[in-house]
């Protein structure tokens, strides 16, 4: 099947972002996934994200693993160079092209299959290390691809299209994140663009690891009744806890910050998140009160989304490395090159 | 035969792990080599921090022959444990040291070599306090029982002492002393010296001693790679130590402090190889230093590279399998894994270092032919040269040098009209063009893939498309042998044979001992062409040299003969020409064994 271009249709009068580019300079190919599928709707989310943020998609990189979430980066900005890897080890090469050049926006995209069985070990890591980049965990409770396997994400008492009856308990990515030092953690759903578009650009804003675990889901596989990754099981369990807003640094601030339910986050480069909480007494800058929060919702059935925890503080990976102002990937070999005299005087210590 | 004789024989000390023999062993070796005598130092040692057995093998070879002999002249049986295995290992009319501090177990007795006891532990008892200082004071105290047994010149040894504790100026009389209790007991006790000494020479002028995984190291750093990925493992950890240190040294800007380097300790090889392909994706050029086991973890991720066309540079220091085998024991056995890694048909470039100066300068070939041909490289040393200080000419660099970064095309080009798709042949060599992401707003972007794709860079399940690319690949592949290091050949001829009909092939470590069996086999009459190949695929003179001969001895040091079976898969030899020459029990390479399996071997062929 080869890949076909979307034809890029220009209206009159449209929207042109700060660098002039309108929402379809931000489109990939077509998309080959199943019409209704979930990771469609996070697909233009993301375009849109990068759209309002006015990021060139050149100065974007996008990274992938296997499955029908991680084709998607080629949905997407094509103008931005993407990596489609192998199965579960997208982090490693965002980390390895981190370390050569950190000055892009960095977005990965894989599914619930890809992170959290095969590439576990991986996203972990990414995540200690405090990786500069957008994870969008693409979750269907189901490997899409190899046609609906359960995968770890998979609730209790979910049932396959065929009537089997999950039973081991799921890895929750949100509290799994908070558990490894994650700096930034939200949820959220394909059907909630309102709430979906802002974190995304805040989670593209954030200097470290920003995971979205976002419930996206497989309308061949898993969108059945006795499924917990259903549309319809998604909607009726949703629940909003913290709205965030992302603002650019320019923006004039008008929140008014003492009813304890929103909260200002200032972001390296200026702006800021804005916080918009339901409950005043629940802190997101507190990793401990974030985890109880989410651990309480997995008794109460409730689908916990929004911005559940963000840390601004922790050093990202490149800072911790010293990696200098411009890309390892730029330097010229003369500065590089430590020199012949230099080798002269190396070569002392083993003669 | 070699030795023994005036600078020409072999010291074995055999010590127990954890007990500081290691700088007491380097002192000796070092010691001979600054004296301006060729030497080696062989290391065999256990997997394990503290309380296994251990040996040092020194040989001293005023010819400069640089491999292993297969004798050992003068044992130093510091081990109670191996003490059996110590005595019986000697070559006849040899000489063994012991600790005489305690009473050799009676029926331990060999008539054919002489036996020397020494009072050790009670000597440095008496002289020192601290339990553990006794320990590391005995090694001290051997070295100077040798010294005096083999008229080593004392003034280099101090002179090593105070080099070695320079920044610990406190511990060098104690040092002094113990050595001084050795030496003097066997001036006062024993009859000396041996009848095999040194005598200074002045053949390690312009020489260093140095380990292949430190050179590696350097050559990285020479190399222009910035971003080294890695996952622990023997025998291959001290290579990133080499380049960690050299960067540290080397590449981190004064004033502000920034690094022009990145070095990540990975969760598990399988990361490590990502994020060595996600910096040669970027640009950046990148290495990542295992050893077999790594490669099996890094092999889907090999196959991703060779299909995406993503450099990056490998570093195989091979150990014995299979599983975790022998972790600190030598061997050539990835020959086939790394030629052929991953599934799917995949064939790679993989360079064979045979010293550490060849480790330095293919590390820098590495990284110029991963983005040349823009694929993983492969340079497969092995424990032998990666571990051991081997005596090679002192490393030099060339400021002239410029990298070859391969076809990267720029936002200039793009301007300019440059019609940029991923995998088109524009050049008919095989190499495509690639561009570093963020290169330009509209025109350089592509989507790198390990699924099906076309020569325009786009998704295809298209038979035909896809047999386009990867037939290119193997064109690519094929041409990469004309830019790789290409084989040594070492003619009979040098030596007074005449054009002889047999020859020898090797690759790597095996080198030394297979250059002493030609010359030695040549005195004895058997005359034989020597070919060190340095590269796979293949060079032309690869497949010349087995033409040119009729009998092909392949020396390598695995069980299945892997380097053997690669030449007759890949060339056009006829397989009853080739005659396997297999050594795989772990310690390096002899040329007495050389020697004797193609004796016999050649005797066989003229028999039957
Ligand atoms: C090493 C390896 N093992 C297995 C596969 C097969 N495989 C492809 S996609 C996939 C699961 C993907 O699941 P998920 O990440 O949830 O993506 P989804 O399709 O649900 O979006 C599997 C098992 C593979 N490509 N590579
Ligand atoms: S199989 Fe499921 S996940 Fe895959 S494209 Fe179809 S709906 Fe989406
Ligand atoms: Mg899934």
């Amino acid at each position: 099947m080869p890949s076909f271009t979307k034809p890029k249709i220009h209206l009159k009068n449209e929207k042109k972002n700060d660098i002039g580019l309108i929402r379809a300079d931000y489109d990939g190919v077509m998309s080959t996934l199943c019409a209704g599928c979930g990771h469609d709707s996070v697909t233009a989310a993301m375009a849109r994200a990068f759209f309002e943020l006015s990021i060139g998609p050149h100065k974007a990189v996008k990274v992938s693993g296997i499955g029908c979430s991680s084709k998607t980066t080629s949905y997407f900005m094509k103008e931005a160079h993407g990596n489609n890897t192998v199965h579960g080890r997208m982090p490693s090469v965002a980390t390895g092209a981190m370390a050569a050049n950190p000055h892009f926006t960095y977005i990965g995209v894989s599914g619930d299959g890809d992170s959290l069985s095969i590439g576990a070990g991986q996203l972990v890591h990414a995540m200690r290390r405090n990786i500069n980049m957008l994870y969008m965990l693409e979750n269907n409770g189901v490997y899409g691809l190899t046609k609906g396997q359960f995968s770890a994400a998979a609730d209790l008492g979910s049932t396959a299209k065929k009537g089997e009856v999950n039973n081991l308990a799921p890895i929750d990515p949100c509290a799994l994140a908070l558990s490894v030092g994650a700096t930034f953690v939200a949820r959220s759903f394909s059907g909630d663009k309102e709430q979906l578009v802002p974190l995304i650009k805040a989670g593209l804003k954030h200097k470290g690891f920003a995971l979205i675990d976002v419930i996206s889901p497989c309308v061949s596989f898993n969108d059945h009744k006795g499924s917990t990754k259903s549309y319809e099981h998604t909607y009726k369990y949703y629940h909003k806890a913290v709205h965030a807003d992302y603002v650019p640094p320019s923006a004039e601030i008008r929140a008014s910050y003492d009813d304890g339910k929103t909260m200002p986050i200032e972001l390296h480069d200026g702006g800021l998140i804005n916080l918009r909480k339901l409950d005043s007494g629940y802190d997101p800058t507190d990793r401990a009160s974030a985890f109880s929060k989410v651990l309480e919702s997995q008794q109460t059935d409730e689908i916990l989304t929004g911005l559940l925890y963000i840390d601004e503080t922790t050093q990202d990976f490149a800072t911790r490395k010293k990696l200098p102002g411009r890309g390892l990937n730029t330097y010229p070999y003369e500065e590089l090159n430590p020199g012949a005299d230099k080798m002269k005087d190396l070569m002392r210590e083993f003669g | 035969m070699s030795g023994p004789a005036l600078n020409d024989f072999v010291i074995r000390v055999g010590n127990v792990n954890g007990t500081g023999s290691a700088s007491a062993n380097g002192l000796l070796m070092k010691a001979i080599f600054r004296m301006g005598i060729p030497c080696i130092g062989k290391n065999v040692f256990p997997s394990n921090i503290q309380g296994l057995p251990t040996w040092y093998e020194i040989r001293v070879n005023g010819d400069g022959y640089m491999g292993r002999s297969g004798d050992i002249h003068l044992m130093i049986a510091m081990n109670a444990e191996t003490y059996a295995k110590d005595l019986a290992c000697v070559t006849p009319g040899g000489y063994l040291i012991y600790d005489s501090t305690w009473p050799r177990p009676h029926m331990l007795q060999r008539d054919d070599i002489t036996v020397i006891g020494v009072p050790l532990s009670q000597m440095v008892n008496e002289t020192f306090q601290v339990a553990r200082s006794r320990i590391l004071m005995k090694n001290m105290a051997y070295v100077g029982a040798v010294a005096a047994l083999i008229n080593m010149d004392m003034h280099v040894v101090k002179a090593m002492v105070e080099d070695m504790f320079a920044s610990k100026q406190k511990l060098i009389p104690s040092n002094m002393q113990a050595l001084e209790l050795g030496l003097n007991y066997v001036k006062e006790n024993i009859d000396h010296p041996l009848p095999f000494t040194l005598e200074k020479m002045n053949k390690t002028k312009g020489k260093v001693m140095i380990d292949g995984n430190t050179a590696a190291g350097l050559g990285c750093v020479y190399g222009g790679a910035t971003v080294g990925a890695w996952y622990p493992i023997t025998p291959s950890t001290s290579l990133m130590d080499s380049f960690v240190k050299y960067c540290h040294k080397l590449r981190i800007d004064e004033e502000t402090g920034e690094h022009k380097f990145a070095i990540i300790q990975a969760e598990d090889e399988l990361a490590a190889a990502g994020q060595a392909l996600g910096a040669g994706w970027m640009g950046a050029r990148a290495f990542t230093p295992t050893s077999g086991a790594g490669i099996s973890l890094m092999n889907e991720f090999i196959g991703f590279g060779y299909y995406s066309e993503t450099p990056a540079v490998f570093f195989d220091v091979q150990r014995v399998g299979p599983s975790t085998g022998m972790p600190t024991r030598t061997q050539q056995c990835d020959i086939m894994t790394t030629a052929y890694c991953s599934h799917g048909d995949t064939k790679h470039i993989v360079l064979y270092p045979a010293d550490p100066k060849e480790c330095f300068e293919m590390a820098v070939n590495a990284l110029d032919l991963a983005e040349r041909f823009q694929t993983p490289v492969f340079v497969l040393s092995d424990l032998d040269i990666g571990m051991n200080d081997w005596m090679i000419d002192e490393l030099t660099w060339d400021d002239s040098y410029v990298p070859d970064r391969g076809k990267i095309v720029t936002r200039q080009q793009l301007d300019e009209g440059f019609e940029f798709f991923r995998f088109l042949d524009v050049d008919g060599d095989g190499i495509p063009y690639r561009t570093l992401p963020g290169t330009h707003p509209t025109k350089g972007a592509y989507f790198n893939r390990g699924s099906g794709h076309n020569k325009w860079g786009k998704y295809t399940e298209d038979s035909d498309e896809y047999k386009e690319v990867v037939d290119r690949l193997i064109v690519k592949w094929q041409n990469s042998r004309h830019a790789c290091p290409q084989p040594v050949l070492r003619k009979a001829s040098k030596f007074g044979g005449k054009k002889p009909s047999a020859g020898i092939i090797a690759i790597g470590s095996s080198d030394p001992a297979v250059i002493e069996a030609q010359e030695r086999l040549a005195a004895e009459g058997i005359h034989l062409d020597y070919l060190r190949v340095r590269a796979f695929p293949f060079a032309d003179a690869v497949e010349d040299f087995m033409a040119e001969h009729d009998t092909i001895y392949v020396v390598e040091q695995n069980r299945d003969a892997q380097l053997m079976t690669l030449l007759v898969n890949e060339t056009n030899v006829t397989k009853n020409k080739l005659v396997s020459v297999k050594y795989y029990a772990g310690e390096p390479l002899s040329y007495k064994f050389v020697m004797g399996e193609i004796t016999a071997q050649n005797n066989q062929r003229q028999t039957a």
